[in-house]
């Protein structure tokens, strides 16, 4: 059946799961959705408060996916309070994929946050062609931490180790991600590291397999409005996200100036990362 | 998957072929299609891939004297494939920021679309961007779902003339007036706005319209009435650029619909000189520009025509 992925779908929200205290999953049934590349987004419609660019998350059922909120401003306070029952509105998948190329054998997956999503979507895809993966999972603290045990199952009894840090050290490993990766990357060979989290982290994430000539895959985030290509909220150099994106490969990466620094606000003018 | 992966990778396409470079209002394009307002339009680097795809001029976002953030999203909505309401709300950089943007051009045909509530804003707005190399501007008197900006100003008769007048006495460049549908009629409009020295009319803007969800019997766009635009007011769009060049005798760049090259092609049948693309982009993508430049170019062969400006008009003789 051909579905027009830009109509918007009314979808219910039949499970809600309490990730840590600020974070939310909320599971639907939407068989375009459940069908995601890992890296594709949907446009999720909060009727009468917002419509805000997510990835989508995987869920165990079938034609089911999810989306995993954390509550910080408007429209993500307005996902995040969303009960049982109520609808929301979905159009999408959107944008492109992470990529496995051919003869990969070994990759390091590392992501932050919600920025996991994307990752547990590859990680399944990962299992599945049994590619020995490493997943760094970075949070600021123990609470913050979460996913890991869902890393575990989407990896199953492929080859794989799963590497926590947290930067107060409560849990897993003391430091940052990017702190893990380097001491893996300096003993053992990845053929791709794949990363999705604050761009901040994901800059040096890129930074650090650039020195150590391994290619990344970032899947970057913008403001969006369209999703669909036309309206430039989200451009990164001469790219657009919703289309262009939300992957990128190395080559792009080091063509677009602005990652890791410069996002463009609402009005669509230039702002530092930091 | 979209049309555009097939061509847009990276490859240069320029269009070069004489026969459909175009001169009219002091204005001088490799091809007659033109990006449209409101799309794309706020970023240098994306204007050169644009231009490195085939593009054959580019109209900015409507530019205000300060920055816009626009409304909440849903600011998109799409209907059925080919056409989409809106309610972006003009967000754009404002005037200091997109002057920045652009102030490294070079030889890229930019258009710099300017929108305000009154006519001191204009002359202000043409300062910021008169020394830059830009090949006119574009009034937008006719957003349809901004209060005291675009249409409401397009249905006041004295303001269409007094803005367009204090934009003309600020600069020698060409001066497009886009004209909507509201309340004014459209020919009106385009009369004054001939009167008070613009150059030429691009016909038509979105219009007035919204949509509803009936499983929540919420309004979609969180401005709730938006603006309509592709396939849907095509027929208008004709409409409207066929009387004003037959009644006004002002040159017009067409808007409003046009998905293909048969589009362009009866656009400038009916008088336009120059066609701008902004819907199509969901769908076709970034190598719009070039597919509708090469259907334009068979249609002139078959038709012996020797220049594109050949066809413009043609369907006044009927």
């Amino acid at each position: 059946m051909h579905t027009d992925i830009n109509k918007l779908r009314i979808v219910k929200i039949e499970k809600i799961i309490e990730e840590t205290s600020t974070v939310r999953t909320f599971a639907f049934r939407d068989i375009a959705s459940s069908n995601a590349g890992p890296g594709q987004f949907l446009m999720v419609w909060i009727p009468q408060a917002e419509e805000l660019p997510m990835s989508v998350m995987i869920w165990r059922e079938k034609y089911y996916a999810a989306v995993t909120v954390r509550k910080k401003g408007y429209g993500s306070t307005s996902l995040y309070t969303k009960r049982m029952g109520e609808s929301l509105g979905v159009r999408g998948p959107y944008g492109n994929s992470f990529v496995i190329p051919k003869n990969s054998r070994k990759v390091m997956l590392v992501g932050g946050g919600t920025g996991l999503v994307p990752l547990l979507r590859l990680a399944i895809h990962l299992n599945s062609i049994r590619i020995n993966t490493t997943l760094i999972i970075g949070a600021k603290t123990h609470q913050e931490v979460f996913f890991e045990k869902l890393a575990a199952l989407c990896l199953g009894d492929t080859t794989h180790q799963i590497v926590v840090t947290t930067e107060d050290g409560s849990y897993g490993i003391k430091g940052q991600s990017t702190d893990a990766m380097l001491n893996l990357i300096s003993s053992e060979r990845f053929d791709t590291v794949y990363t999705c989290g604050p761009e901040g982290m994901m800059k040096k994430v890129f930074d650090l397999a650039l020195a150590s000539k391994i290619p990344v895959q970032a899947s970057l985030e913008r403001h969006m409005k369209c999703g669909i290509g036309i309206c430039a909220s989200c451009c990164i150099g001469n790219k657009l996200v919703c289309k262009d994106g939300t992957v990128f490969d190395s080559e792009n990466l080091s063509s677009l100036s602005e990652f890791g620094l410069e996002y463009r606000d609402k009005s669509g003018r230039k702002c530092k990362y930091f | 998957m979209f049309a555009e992966d097939a061509l847009d990778l990276g490859r240069e396409q320029t269009p070069e072929s004489n026969i459909l470079a175009i001169n009219f209002a002091g204005i001088c394009l490799r091809n007659p299609t033109i990006l449209a307002s409101g799309f794309l339009g706020i970023s240098m680097s994306l204007f050169k891939r644009l231009y490195k795809l085939g593009v054959g001029a580019i109209v900015s976002k409507s530019i205000s004297c300060s920055p816009l953030e626009g409304y909440r999203n849903p600011t998109i909505v799409s209907l059925n494939g080919s056409s989409y309401l809106n309610a972006v709300g003009l967000s754009n950089p404002g005037a200091d920021a997109f002057s920045d943007e652009i102030r490294e051009n070079d030889n890229l045909p930019i258009i710099v679309s300017l929108v305000g509530s009154s006519e001191d804003e204009f002359p202000t707005l043409v300062k910021k961007f008169d020394t830059l190399n830009i090949i006119g501007y574009e009034i937008n008197l006719s957003c349809p779902h901004v209060a005291k900006m675009g249409i409401e100003v397009g249905d006041d008769p004295e303001l269409v003339y007094r803005i367009v007048k204090a934009t003309r006495t600020h600069t020698a460049k060409p001066v497009f007036v886009k004209v909507g549908v509201g309340n004014t009629d459209v020919l009106s409009v385009a009369s004054i706005a001939k009167d008070a020295g613009a150059d030429g009319i691009t016909a038509i803007n979105t219009l007035r319209a919204m949509a509803i969800d009936i499983d929540t019997g919420i309004p979609i766009l969180a401005n709730k009435i938006g603006g309509l635009s592709g396939r849907s007011i095509k027929p208008l769009a004709i409409r409207c650029v066929y009387e004003i060049t037959k009644k006004v005798g002002a040159p017009v760049i067409a808007c409003g619909g046009i998905f293909d090259w048969e589009d362009a092609v009866e656009a400038m049948l009916a008088g336009a000189s120059a066609v701008q693309l902004g819907s199509v982009l969901a769908t076709g993508g970034l190598s719009s520009f070039y597919s509708i430049c090469s259907g334009i170019e068979g249609y002139l062969k078959r038709k012996n025509a020797k220049n594109v400006t050949e066809i413009i008009g043609l369907a006044h003789r009927y």
